[in-house]
């Protein structure tokens, strides 16, 4: 066991309000100059939806991740060292810039130094990268709020297993907000796609970097990383990605996405886990295991043998106190209600999210005349998001997982309204959902109250 | 956080795949670590460091009100995030932090802008044209009359051509032509705009100030803005007053009702999420599938503007279930003390049936005392007679009512219903219903209530009424009912709700029956959050009513966790005296000339010649016929003239000569003013709304941008207002017996009322474009404010992160400069002047018991004499010291501690705090405290205010108890030592005390919630019975109908594209949406939509979003260019098409401007619109009434909304290239 300890995140969906400010204080602070004008290291998509770059989680497009030789053994889907060196002056699965989209401004100068003429002025757009007018086209939030919805909507690949089940209609609408940022993975393949060995993984914190000095811009990390969560600045030639705010991390402060989520939906905290078992927990043959299996490299800060193989590897004592502490810890691995984002990936992820819940299907209420106006939330089967497309953003595909969140979450409201509302206790509802009462409160405070020091 | 300090560079784990260098692995092989030096860490920590953090906020009408921490680094604003230090409520609550919105993060992008306006500008022909008429040092005044004489500078307006000028240049400019205009025209002349004070109360008060203090007059904006829910008035006598959004926690059913709460309320939506987790339920009713709905636990899918039926039948289901199945003691108990449900109402005989007419009074049944006819009377229970209860308007004033204005009911045990009384009868009554009939009248429906015998008059309660109105049969009663929820002939069932709103009937049923049930069991923990999307129609008022009374009726107002809740445009001015006081200049001068916005923009924009809808199409088929004939103008200039709204300018003639005739006369003057008007002679302004002595003539606008954003009807603006070049206007004028009666039509519409338009922003939008002075404005991190709002308990402070950058300069020295040249040109041209100021009759005054029984009788028409303050406007003659402005702008003035402050009934003298402001701000030239600088003003106002004062909330309390004679001064007694000073604000957020300026409490561990001092300490209402209204009894309500809640359907949109030029029908096809204009995500509220990390995070301008299968059936696809037009104007924009939107409508985000790649228009070759080219005013002759108690006038509380929803607009694909 060599215990390392991985700052990690988990992002409440149920709770997001897809209102991007998390995206802007994170353009305003790390990105907002020169050559990374089209890089968001932190962005929303509205799901169902492309996102941003264009279908990212399409790796049969793309070849970002790991993948499972035919001997069971764990491999870039990239390709290995011999495959880039035959490619390397053209990689074939980079993303293009209209994956992305071209940035634009808009010449605001018309507006005040326009000669006398026959009309009013009007500001145009103008390409950031040629300066020429442009006709803005894509952008890296385009099909927000379903924007789009009938066109590309249906490209969404989450929908590629369920074409016959979803219908880009008024009728079934639903949507729900996915922030990004990138995964800081225990198992990382853009680290691993460097040819110039710039990008490393923090021993301390397990934030994951490209050193600026090291880099030689051959984007294999771009490629490599399935998340599409490296970019390529094309003004210094050099990649760049989300640093995990670690100039705030370091002096004790939440990153800029988590400090500025106004929807209260991002947790910080330290996970241990023990480093000889990535790869082993990383190639478990059926992807439905994954989840499993990374929960089984993590380790129980409560937990005195841990302990003391942390301190054997040199992690100090407040560290342990705060991954006794972390919010993550229990929302992912104590109450198992957060997941991670597509775990076969076989990355192992380290921002993982609550799914979210949503309204029930009205065609399916056909009780309102003879409804008990006592029992008011509706079934988790009848919600709108189909189950099977948060499976395929979250569970690889396994729909039971998903229910099984659900279900804490709609346990945990019940037995709080009969508290809240009627003072009662009903502990055949924490039974259900295999909690006791107590620990579906602590996990009710965690979710609500949220208080910024229970948040990081 | 976990870490402490961790720089050290310490060994490192990498990939097994690095080509080049190897370290360790670990025991799988698989990875390993290297040690090597991780300086390039360095590039981020440099990126992210800083020289220096300042607090401070956005001064945007959003509601937001948030803290913020903006960033400086080498002298220039880099970034900005929120703060997270709000001050704690309670353990149990989630905190405040962080509040903020992508829009507020992205603010400091303006800051260096190519679009920022960083000098003067003056239109480029104008300054030629007054650099001439200045030469040789010719008298400035002078020059501005040559220059107004010519008027050529108008047609240049919009065209581009500024030119740079100096800071003294443009203020003699624009100080000689205010002067010029008050001396030929009259000081009424001058207008004023910016809205919402509570955004930054110190930059709204430079400009009215400065106009206060010159008699100029300041339009009100929060009617105009059509966020005003003229319900509020109507039903609870107050402007607004909601909730906290830390409330919505306590709720434990939430309704969202026409407002997207994570869209538009960002910075506090996590209140509704994170209450979904304490067992709230939330329902959304949205037309499409917005952001909100994400958050439903169910969806009511209501067509748009259709809200109403679906409350009216919600209101059916809990009417049935909860009061007349079964009966709920809470309530019952909750609808004696609190509404209005019990009092009598007479019924009068029409067409061998019965109609309900006006409130049974004290004077009908003989009691003494005094104002008998304001105080409502009950059926007492003990004595089967009616009985006065306390707290009714006619005990609010006069000595007699002292210690009786409250809610106690003193052992009088008021009868809910008559129904089932041995001595009451059953009579049939005719009741308007709006879905049917030939106008939008509607017809009549014939129902029966119980009713009883007071002396010669017949009459029964509101709560009968209420039954009758919502079709519940009770035994025994005639007329028609429903038969059943099933029944979809009659209203208001849920089956007759189904075939208008689309709402399934049984979610309808399931949702009205959980939300009572759940106020049952919870002690009225129902909630619902209400906004623009319900409120912007034109009978928002109705569905608004519909919506209070299921909250009513459900004992929820007034109640931590339920109520109403109000989200558009409501912020909050909570130190309202300091405020009222420094921004009116009452410290100076009383009464300040006030204008009311939507009548005034009516008014002179001519949109009056084109509007189609006439009064009697609208008044209810039982009606006496009042408005017979009249058109809105018509409507209008009556109100002005029985006292209910004022009319800027207000007379024919210039208010300054006036008043020296008057004073000449030789009788007394008011006494000659009425003469004059009786005689005919003199004129109200309004009586020839087009003729040159009735125009506006100098515009300053700040703080806003009118033209590209609120403007309704902006195509007419540009035409007539402005009289610039090009319009896209295609209606037109009315002509013979469709021309208003009421009023002089001129043959020729004026273009170009405006002599001098001048703006104050910091950037360029469609207003400044169209200005013909614009000048640099600080931004919100360049100056020293305060901000506050309803949606929290806080009072922020702004502050200079750095000073205004160019010569920019902040809103308070803007005007202290153009003050100051205004006293110098003054002080040879005007002098002392007296003039005559024409006010309104004001709510919260005795006044609202001037005109009893709510009949509007015309001293015109010979039914009255012309009374000023009764039965016309109140008529008062002030003496002006115009060379003394600039002097009295800087400094407090002496009417401060001579007549003190009286809000909403408290009253109080600020002698300490006079004191203590001039030893703290220091003494002026005057002898004044100084309000030279604007950290002075903030100082001034947060002494003079309650909210932020201590002992002035107590000695209001004190002074509000002695005529409630219940106890209330000890709600701010805990906090009479508390002050809350700027320092205070600039270094966190502070909470606010409680204060009478305010219906709610403000105590430690609990939430804001609207009425809980009245419903806890039984403070009436202000209103007429000092209960919550459901039944109103003002004549012109009657003659429309409106007495009760009712379902009014959106206007008929067929008249919006009549009267029209029609387009050439060139074979490309079109579809006609119903076209709805919600506030935007990518916009900071409804303005700022130009920002370029907004304009990224969408599609880089506006859009039309459409159904697939609208967009299909005119062959648009996702992203084309399209135009959408009708009578009014034309807009060019893209296609967004989603399923997300339902057939038959469009939405076209507020605010659009025109000034970001917008294409000319194909259609007109203009240049494509706003969303308000689409748009057209429409006034409710019903906002007019005044003198009545809570229906009189207040700025901001009653007035015409500038409604925007009930448009349509028709939508083509664009054909030809597309050229800018």
């Amino acid at each position: 066991m060599r215990v390392r300890s991985q700052m990690s995140m988990v992002m409440n969906l149920d709770k997001c309000i897809g209102c991007h400010t998390c995206s802007v204080t994170c353009k305003q602070v790390w990105t907002n100059r020169p050559g990374t004008e089209y890089v968001w290291f932190n962005n929303v998509e509205t799901k169902p939806g492309l996102g941003y770059p264009k279908r990212w989680s399409d790796q049969e497009h793309y070849n970002g991740g790991w993948t499972l030789d035919k001997k069971g053994r764990l491999r870039l889907k990239g390709g290995g060292r011999i495959k880039k060196l035959a490619s390397i002056f053209a990689n074939p699965d980079l993303p293009l810039i209209d994956d992305y989209y071209e940035p634009w401004t808009y010449d605001y100068e018309t507006l005040v130094n326009a000669p006398l003429s026959d009309i009013d002025p009007t500001a145009r757009p103008h390409s950031q990268l040629t300066g020429k007018p442009t006709d803005v086209t894509w952008g890296p939030n385009w099909d927000e709020g379903l924007a789009g919805g009938p066109k590309t909507a249906m490209s969404d690949p989450l929908l590629a297993d369920m074409q016959e089940q979803v219908r880009m209609t008024y009728e079934q609408a639903f949507m729900f907000f996915l922030p990004r940022i990138c995964e800081h993975c225990l198992n990382p393949s853009c680290v691993a796609s460097c040819p110039s060995g710039a990008m490393y993984k923090r021993e301390e914190d397990g934030i994951v970097l490209v050193d600026q000095d090291r880099c030689r811009g051959w984007r294999y990390c771009v490629s490599g990383c399935p998340y599409k969560k490296v970019y390529f600045n094309h003004s210094t030639g050099k990649a760049e990605k989300c640093t995990m705010c670690f100039p705030r991390i370091e002096v004790g402060q939440p990153t800029i996405c988590s400090e500025t989520c106004v929807g209260r939906i991002r947790y910080l905290g330290l996970v241990l886990y023990d480093a000889d078992r990535i790869e082993e927990a990383a190639s478990v043959p059926d992807e439905r295991d994954l989840l499993d299996s990374q929960l089984s490299v993590f380790l129980d800060p409560n937990d005195p043998e841990v302990c003391a193989a942390a301190r054997a590897d040199g992690i100090p004592e407040d560290w342990l106190e705060h991954a006794r502490r972390s919010p993550v810890y229990d929302l992912a691995v104590r109450w198992r209600v957060a997941l991670p984002l597509h775990p076969e990936f076989r990355t192992m992820p380290m921002v993982w999210y609550v799914p979210p819940l949503s309204p029930v299907v009205s065609t399916l209420e056909q009780d309102g005349y003879e409804a008990d106006p006592d029992d008011i939330f509706g079934a988790i089967d009848h919600l709108r998001i189909p189950q099977q497309y948060l499976a395929n953003l979250l569970s690889a595909g396994d729909t039971e997982v998903i229910r099984g969140v659900l279900h804490r979450l709609a346990a945990m409201r019940a037995y709080m309204r009969k508290r809240e509302v009627l003072g009662q206790t009903d502990d055949t509802l924490p039974q259900a959902v295999a909690m006791t009462g107590p620990e579906l409160e602590r996990m009710y405070r965690l979710l609500a109250i949220a208080n910024y020091e229970d948040r990081y | 956080m976990p870490f402490s300090d961790q720089q050290s560079a310490g060994p490192l784990m990498t990939r097994a795949h690095e080509y080049f260098r190897r370290g360790t692995a670990n025991a799988e092989g698989w990875s390993m670590l290297i040690d090597r030096h991780r300086r390039s860490e360095a590039f981020y920590r440099d990126r992210w460091s800083h020289d220096k953090i300042v607090r401070s906020t956005h001064g945007v009408n959003c509601t937001g009100s948030c803290s913020w921490n903006v960033y400086v680094k080498d002298g220039l604003i880099t970034w900005e995030t929120q703060a997270t230090d709000y001050p704690r409520t309670d353990p149990d609550r989630p905190d405040h932090e962080p509040r903020g919105c992508p829009r507020g993060a992205s603010f400091s992008w303006y800051t260096y802008s190519p679009a920022r306006l960083k000098h003067p500008l003056v239109r480029g022909g104008l300054l030629e044209r007054w650099r001439e008429a200045r030469a040789g040092g010719a008298d400035p005044v002078a020059a501005w009359a040559q220059i107004a004489a010519d008027g050529s500078h108008k047609a240049q307006r919009g065209r581009g051509g500024f030119v740079r000028a100096t800071w003294e240049e443009v203020t003699e400019l624009v100080a000689a032509a205010t002067v010029q205009t008050i001396k030929e025209h009259g000081p009424d002349r001058v207008t004023g705009f910016t809205p919402i004070p509570a955004m930054s109360p110190v930059s709204f008060a430079a400009g009215s100030r400065f106009l206060g203090l010159i008699g100029a007059g300041m339009l009100s904006f929060y009617d105009w803005y059509a966020d005003l829910p003229a319900a509020s008035p109507q039903v609870f006598g107050d402007q607004t007053d909601v909730p906290e959004s830390a409330d919505w926690w306590d709720a434990s059913y939430l309704m969202i009702w026409g407002t997207n709460l994570p869209m538009t309320r960002t910075p506090d939506a996590h209140f509704m999420t994170e209450a979904r987790y304490r067992g709230q339920k939330v329902v959304v009713v949205s037309p499409d599938y917005s952001d909100h709905v994400k958050f439903a636990d169910d969806w009511l899918p209501a067509q748009p503007g259709t809200d109403g039926a679906l409350a009216m039948a919600m209101g059916h289901v809990i009417l049935s279930e909860f009061w007349v199945k079964r009966r709920v003691p809470r309530f019952e108990e909750y609808a004696r003390s609190y509404s209005d449900l019990p009092l009598l109402v007479t019924l009068r005989q029409r067409d061998g049936a019965y109609v309900t007419d006006r409130f049974l009074t004290a004077a009908d049944i003989g009691e003494g005392g005094k104002n008998t006819q304001f105080k409502t009377c009950v059926l007492d229970d003990r004595t089967g007679r009616p009985a006065v209860p306390n707290g009714s308007a006619g005990f609010r004033w006069g000595e007699e009512g002292k210690g009786r204005w409250n809610l106690l009911l003193d052992g009088i045990e008021p009868v809910l219903s008559l129904h089932d009384r041995s001595d009451a009868d059953v009579v049939a009554i005719d009741l308007p219903r709006f879905d049917i009939g030939e106008t939008e009248g509607g017809g009549v429906m014939r129902r029966g209530v119980p009713a009883m015998r007071v002396g010669e008059m017949l009459v029964t309660t509101v709560l009968d009424l209420m039954l009758a109105t919502y079709g519940v049969a009770r035994d025994g009663l005639p007329g028609d009912w429903p038969q059943g929820y099933d029944d979809a002939s009659l209203p208001y069932t849920p089956a007759w709700q189904e075939a208008i709103t689309g709402v399934d009937r049984r979610m309808a049923t399931k949702v009205a029956r959980e939300f009572a049930r759940n106020a049952e069991v919870s002690g009225g923990r129902s909630m619902i959050c209400m906004g623009a999307g319900t409120n912007h129609w034109f009978h928002s008022d109705e569905t608004y009513r519909a919506f209070i009374a299921l909250l009513v009726l459900c004992g929820c107002v007034g109640v931590n966790g339920g109520g109403w809740a109000h989200y558009v445009g409501q912020e909050k001015i909570r130190t309202l005296a300091g405020w009222q006081t420094i921004a009116g200049a009452l410290d100076w001068r009383r009464p300040p000339r006030q204008g009311q916005g939507t009548s005034w923009y009516y008014t002179h924009t001519e949109q009056w010649r084109y509007d189609r809808f006439r009064l009697e199409q609208f008044a209810s088929p039982l009606a006496r016929g009042v408005f017979d004939g009249q058109t809105a103008i018509d409507a209008h200039a009556k109100a002005v003239r029985l006292g209910w709204m004022p009319g800027l300018p207000t007379f024919g003639r210039n208010p300054l000569d006036l008043a020296d005739e008057a004073q000449a006369s030789g009788t007394d003057p008011v006494a000659h003013v009425v003469q004059e008007l009786k005689s005919g002679r003199l004129r109200f302004a309004i009586d020839d709304p087009s003729a040159p002595a009735s125009w506006p003539r100098v515009f300053f606008v700040w703080r806003s941008n009118l033209l590209g954003s609120s403007g309704k009807g902006q195509e007419y603006f540009l035409r007539h207002l402005l009289g610039a070049e090009k319009d896209a206007v295609m209606a037109d004028e009315l002509t013979g017996d469709d021309q208003p009666g009421g009023v002089t039509v001129s043959t020729d519409a004026p273009r170009g009322k405006l002599d001098l338009l001048v703006s104050i922003d910091f950037r360029m939008t469609t207003t400044g474009i169209y200005s013909d002075v614009v000048l640099p404005a600080a931004t919100w991190y360049e100056k020293y404010d305060l901000s506050m709002t309803d949606m929290h308990p806080f009072v922020h402070s702004f502050n200079q992160a750095v000073p205004p950058p160019w010569e920019c300069r902040s809103d308070w020295d803007a005007f202290k400069a153009i003050s100051e040249a205004f006293s110098t040109l003054a002080a040879d041209h005007l002098g002392t002047r007296r003039d005559l100021v024409a006010s309104p009759i004001a709510h919260d005054t005795p006044g609202e018991l001037a005109q009893p029984g709510g009949r509007a009788l015309d001293w015109r028409a010979g039914e009255c004499e012309p009374v000023p303050g009764v039965s016309m406007p109140n008529l008062q003659i002030i003496e002006r010291d115009y060379a003394a402005i600039a002097e009295q702008f800087v400094s407090l003035g002496p009417l401060m501690e001579a007549l003190g402050s009286t809000v909403k009934s408290a009253s109080w003298k600020p002698v300490e705090e006079v004191a203590w402001l001039a030893a703290k701000n220091g003494i002026a030239a005057n002898g004044r405290p100084s309000l030279e600088r604007p950290q002075q003003v903030a100082e001034a106002m947060l002494a003079l205010s309650g909210v932020t004062n201590g002992r002035i909330a107590t000695e209001g309390f004190r002074s509000l108890q002695e005529r409630c004679g219940v106890p209330l001064a000890d709600l701010a007694e805990r906090s009479e030592e508390a002050r809350i000073t700027f320092q205070d604000t600039q270094v966190q957020p502070r909470r606010v005390i409680t204060s009478p300026e305010w219906s709610g409490i403000d105590e430690a561990g609990r939430s804001y919630a609207a009425f809980t001092i009245n419903v806890e300490r039984h403070k009436p209402w202000h209103t007429l019975s000092g209960r919550m209204h459901c039944y109103l009894d003002h004549e012109w309500m009657l003659e429309y109908g409106e007495a009760l809640p009712a379902y009014r359907p959106p206007l008929d949109f067929r008249r919006m594209l009549e009267g029209g030029r029609p387009v050439v029908r060139d074979g490309i096809p079109e579809i006609q949406l119903r076209y709805i204009t919600p506030h935007s995500k990518w916009s900071i509220h409804s303005e700022y939509q130009d920002n370029l990390h907004m304009l990224t995070l969408f599609r880089g301008g506006s859009g039309i979003w459409m159904s697939p299968e609208d967009a299909a059936a005119i062959g648009v696809g996702d992203n084309d260019w399209i135009e959408a037009y009708n009578r009014n104007g034309v807009v060019a924009t893209r296609a967004v098409v989603s399923h997300r939107v339902p057939r038959g409508m469009c939405l076209l985000y507020h605010s659009k401007d025109r000034h970001i790649n917008t294409p000319r228009s194909e259609i007109t070759g203009t240049r494509g619109g706003t969303e308000n080219s689409l748009t057209t005013i429409t006034m409710k002759p019903t906002h007019m009434i005044g003198a009545y108690g809570q229906l009189s006038w207040g700025q901001n509380y009653y007035g015409p909304t500038g409604a925007n929803r009930d448009s349509v607009a028709i939508i083509r694909k664009r054909t030809a290239e597309v050229t800018f």
